[in-house]
């Protein structure tokens, strides 16, 4: 296998954009054209890695590795194991979905394919990453697209969220960066699976590595987001254009959680042990916090933008609960999440768009003139509150008990027991939501709002499928992410 | 006398005189910038055969090492990127295109000797050549804000070049050598407490401090900066804010590194005070920026911020002058990249502002649908600016504060990241401005005119855009070249 998989799906979308935004006499279909297959080519090498993949080894696989920057040590290094390879498939899952989302955009178009597919690249690239440096440089090229994306094709005060996203992303890259140096200095190596084989703890060095561990754990916890972090994620969601909200809450802040495994759990596993009280109170006040908060919103668009915060919650406490079974289960939760909220933001943007409201108090009775819209909705609705048979039930399911049967700290049990009844606030604003949405007397001022078309039918049913495909046979994923986790997770 | 060595030096003031004389002769005034650009690229290839000469002297002054090799290519690329930038500006000037550009090549000629130079009076003499040549240029519109932006530059020039002085005198009074290996040898023998005894060298430290602070618009002697980069010609504002910049960082490499690396005592204690300044002018830069409205007045603040993290470098090297090359080199690689984004910047906003008569970041607005190439051209160097992959900027950033970090200045690192957010602020208020703002209905017909760019302004774009993007991806040949410049120094 000498075909360089990771790079070629990485690079191709970037290409693409390159293409979109440079070859001239481009009109709107040809940037369309481009876009659909740039990105459908990297999504087919995706699957390709998937079925690939040998979930019977743990550790790394599909590597690549070339000296980049000798001078520092640093390496063109890319891999993926069982952690990364679903996040990776999702991205490029996602990153072929917002195209079809957006295919009846009109304003600007190259550029916002450009910037769409050059989001996608580096998002793709962050998860492929096994270079410290690598990685902070993905991690940063994702700033600009998303900036434009939100300030050009965004809604309402999209210029002071788009610019909020950016200085609260790059305050929290700004410790991360912090964060890789002083690892940098401790060990002399950016290499991640290195570091992760031996721990930095091992070394001496004159910072202490709690400092190391939360230089980089702000950064990541920005972007996850870990309250009190939050508070840019509803602004950039509601203002974001849909294809936008879907990137953002579908692939993009799962990168705080994957950077939370790969680089906070697996290179200090003993501070993250020690502070895993902490660390999961914050959780827990981000799933009630999250939860609550949902309940009063009346715009569309904010209300799943807070869901979000109360479900990245219950990443964060699998996380530190510090179990195999209950990272796993946020492993899973980020997969799940993303195809979840994802399909919802596609959702809300397409009823928005037919409906011309957004506002829950005026809406109503859509299901008479959008039946498809309504079912594809409650689907994703119902994964979002957990029930079983769809992917949000077994991702919550696994990350609670598993942390429940944690031992990380005496008492684990009583935060989860809190965080499970949040859960439960889900079902609340979820079927309150569906309801002032979908349901009562059909309303006049809405009789123009048309149903889904056959592009738009494509893109929901893919969404429910693979919902649906998870939460009946969940071990399709548990499986490849468990032996990806085990090796990541301290022995308690 | 081994003059030999001095064949670059002598090219361009050679070329400097050949361009006032053929002035005078001709009609065409393009002729000035072949000729410049042709003394230039001499000047470029006798300093490419000394390039492995390293570390030979002409009589103790002037010294050729791979430092003063580096710093003399990279000031005669600044020059030509100047002149060439120019084009589209010198018909703002009826007259004197024959001084214009003898005076950006006798300013080249006072940084490539200062680079070179070993004792304290050459140093000053050369100093002051770059000086005066600049204070000329900076009125060269004669309009009310450019005279005032040069004799504002020049009387606090005066005021720094007399404290710089007063500084080598008396150094030269406690030491009895104006060599700097001569310096360097008798400050060796102070041992750390008897250091009260002579209150005469930290006095002139601290002077040399202050005067080498004004050239790098170090904080607290940045104030001529915002007038001066708004008065001035814009090609002039980037040859200042990119040459004088390196060069006021030669000055400091070379006179801190080579007099005063020793005892360690001495270097902890100017890494000290540089590692204040540095903070106070990271803070000062970026918050002063913050609220501009003047694109010229906001890279001039940006200017002030830049220079406090190249002095985070050289707070590095006094924490540990003599074991670690990584803060020597460091401090070289970020002056490469920050001279090609503000190059690239600065050349991005003269052919704007020639069409729209307006340095008003708010009249920037649609310029990406005006002018796509030159508005993303713009985009990248302010993206470099900022520190953000891929571009120069964040690898710079990156290899300086490594070596901040391993020397035990986390706090400092620290405080230049939160920096370097705040300036994100104020650097996309323009991308912004270009790409996001949408035109007023009254300036509609007008927003659809193009930005014309000549050839040589567009080749200046291409080469600073592109080699932003090469240092930010691949910077592993710069970084190399950088340590090779920063390997010998003393002499």
């Amino acid at each position: 296998m000498n075909f360089n998989y990771l790079s070629a799906i990485i690079f191709l979308p970037m290409l693409g954009a390159a293409v979109i935004a440079f070859v001239p006499g481009l009109k709107r279909n040809g940037v369309r054209a481009l876009a659909f297959l740039f990105t459908l080519a990297s999504l087919a090498l995706a699957i390709t890695v998937f079925v690939l993949f040998d979930q019977h080894v743990p550790g790394m696989q599909f590597e690549e590795s070339a000296s980049w920057i000798p001078a520092i040590s640093a390496n063109y290094h890319l891999g993926v194991d069982g952690l990364s390879m679903p996040l990776m498939v999702l991205t490029a899952f996602l990153g072929f979905m917002v195209v079809l989302i957006s295919w009846k955009e009109e304003v600007r178009v190259r550029e916002h394919f450009a910037w769409l597919l050059l989001l996608e690249a580096s998002i793709l690239g962050v998860f492929c990453s096994l270079d410290l440096l690598l990685f902070f440089i993905f991690w940063e090229i994702e700033v600009i697209p998303m900036y434009f994306l939100i300030s050009v094709w965004g809604a309402g005060r999209k210029e002071y969220s788009s610019i909020k996203y950016v200085i609260y992303t790059l305050f929290g890259s700004a410790f991360m960066l912090a964060g890789i140096l002083t690892v940098y200095f401790t060990t002399g190596s950016l290499n991640m699976i290195d570091l992760a084989k031996t721990g930095v703890a091992v070394y001496a060095s004159a910072i202490p590595v709690t400092a190391m561990f939360f230089l980089l754990f702000i950064g990541f916890a920005v972007k996850l987001p870990v309250f009190p972090l939050h508070t840019w994620l509803p602004d950039a969601h509601t203002d974001a254009p849909t294809a936008g909200s879907v990137m953002l809450a579908g692939a993009l802040i799962k990168m705080g959680g994957y950077g939370m495994i790969r680089v906070c759990l697996s290179l200090f596993p003993d501070v993250a042990r020690q502070y895993s009280v902490l660390l999961i109170t914050l959780a827990v006040i981000g799933i009630v916090y999250g939860a609550a908060v949902t309940l009063r919103q009346t715009d569309l668009k904010r209300m799943i933008a807070y869901s979000s915060v109360s479900h990245m919650g219950v990443v964060l406490l699998g996380i530190f609960a510090l179990g195999e079974v209950s990272v796993t289960g946020a492993a899973l939760q980020m997969v799940s999440h993303g195809l979840l909220t994802g399909l919802l933001f596609a959702m809300a943007g397409f009823t928005m768009h037919s409906a011309h409201e957004r506002d829950l108090r005026k809406l109503g009775g859509l299901a008479r003139q959008m039946p498809i819209t309504a079912v594809v909705f409650s689907i994703a609705g119902l994964g979002s509150l957990g029930l079983p048979l769809t992917s949000g039930f077994v991702a919550e399911f696994v990350t609670l008990s598993g942390s429940f049967s944690s031992t990380v700290f005496s008492g684990i049990h009583i935060f989860v027991i809190v965080a499970a009844i949040a859960v439960v606030l889900a079902a609340g604003y979820i079927l309150w939501m569906l309801q002032r949405v979908f349901y009562g007397p059909p309303q006049e001022q809405f009789a123009h709002a048309h149903d889904a078309d056959a592009m738009e039918r494509v893109y929901m049913f893919s969404f429910v499928v693979l919902i649906i495909l998870i939460g009946v046979y969940p071990s399709l994923l548990a499986n490849i992410i468990r032996m990806g986790i085990a090796p990541l997770v301290p022995p308690i | 006398m081994n003059l030999i060595l001095l064949r670059p030096e002598l090219a361009l003031l050679a070329t400097a005189v050949a361009v006032i004389l053929v002035d005078l002769f001709v009609k065409r005034k393009g002729i000035l910038t072949v000729l410049s650009i042709i003394g230039l690229v001499i000047a470029g290839v006798y300093t490419l055969l000394m390039w492995d000469a390293g570390g030979q002297s002409v009589a103790g002054l002037i010294v050729v090492d791979n430092f003063a090799l580096f710093f003399k290519m990279l000031f005669l690329g600044i020059a030509a990127f100047v002149i060439l930038s120019s084009t589209d500006y010198v018909g703002k000037f009826s007259n004197f295109h024959g001084e214009y550009h003898a005076l950006i090549l006798l300013a080249t000629l006072g940084m490539t000797l200062l680079s070179s130079a070993t004792e304290l009076i050459t140093l000053y003499v050369s100093l002051e050549v770059l000086s005066l040549s600049v204070y000329a240029l900076t009125g060269f519109l004669k309009d009310p804000k450019s005279s005032e932006s040069s004799l504002k530059y020049m009387l606090l020039g005066a005021v720094s070049s007399a404290v710089l002085l007063y500084g080598m005198a008396l150094i030269f009074g406690f030491t009895g050598t104006t060599q700097l290996s001569g310096i360097a040898a008798a400050v060796d023998r102070v041992a750390s407490s008897s250091i009260l005894d002579n209150p005469g060298l930290l006095m002139g430290i601290a002077l040399l401090i202050a005067g080498f602070g004004f050239k790098v618009a170090a904080v607290p002697f940045q104030l001529w900066v915002p007038d001066v980069y708004e008065g001035a010609p814009t090609p002039i504002v980037g040859f200042l804010s990119v040459g004088s910049k390196a060069a006021g960082f030669a000055l400091i490499l070379r006179v801190f590194y080579t007099a005063f690396e020793t005892p360690e005592w001495l270097s902890l204690d100017w890494g000290t005070v540089y590692a204040v300044i540095a903070t106070l002018g990271m803070i000062v830069g970026n918050v002063s920026a913050i609220g501009q409205g003047n694109i010229k007045r906001l890279l001039g603040y940006s200017s002030i911020a830049q220079a406090g993290y190249l002095l985070v470098g050289v707070a590095t090297l006094g924490m540990a002058p003599s074991t670690e090359i990584i803060g020597r080199s460091a401090i070289l690689f970020f002056l490469f990249s920050y001279a090609l984004a503000n190059l690239g910047a600065f050349a991005a906003i003269i052919a704007i502002s020639n069409k729209i008569n307006s340095d008003e970041i708010k009249d920037y607005a649609g310029m990406g649908r005006r002018a796509p190439l030159l508005s993303l051209c713009l985009t990248v160097c302010l993206i470099s600016l900022i520190g953000m992959p891929p571009a120069a900027g964040f690898m710079a950033k990156f290899y300086l504060f490594n070596g901040a970090v391993q020397n035990g200045l986390l706090w400092l690192v620290i405080i230049a990241v939160l920096n370097s957010v705040v300036s994100a602020f104020y650097y996309l208020r323009v991308v912004k401005a270009m790409w996001v703002t949408p035109v007023d209905a009254a300036n509609e017909t007008a927003s659809l005119e193009k930005i014309p760019a000549s050839g040589a302004l567009r080749v200046v774009l291409a080469l600073t855009t592109l080699g932003v993007l090469y240092v930010g991806i691949a910077p592993d040949r710069v970084m190399n070249l950088a340590k090779w410049a920063a390997q010998i120094m003393g002499f």
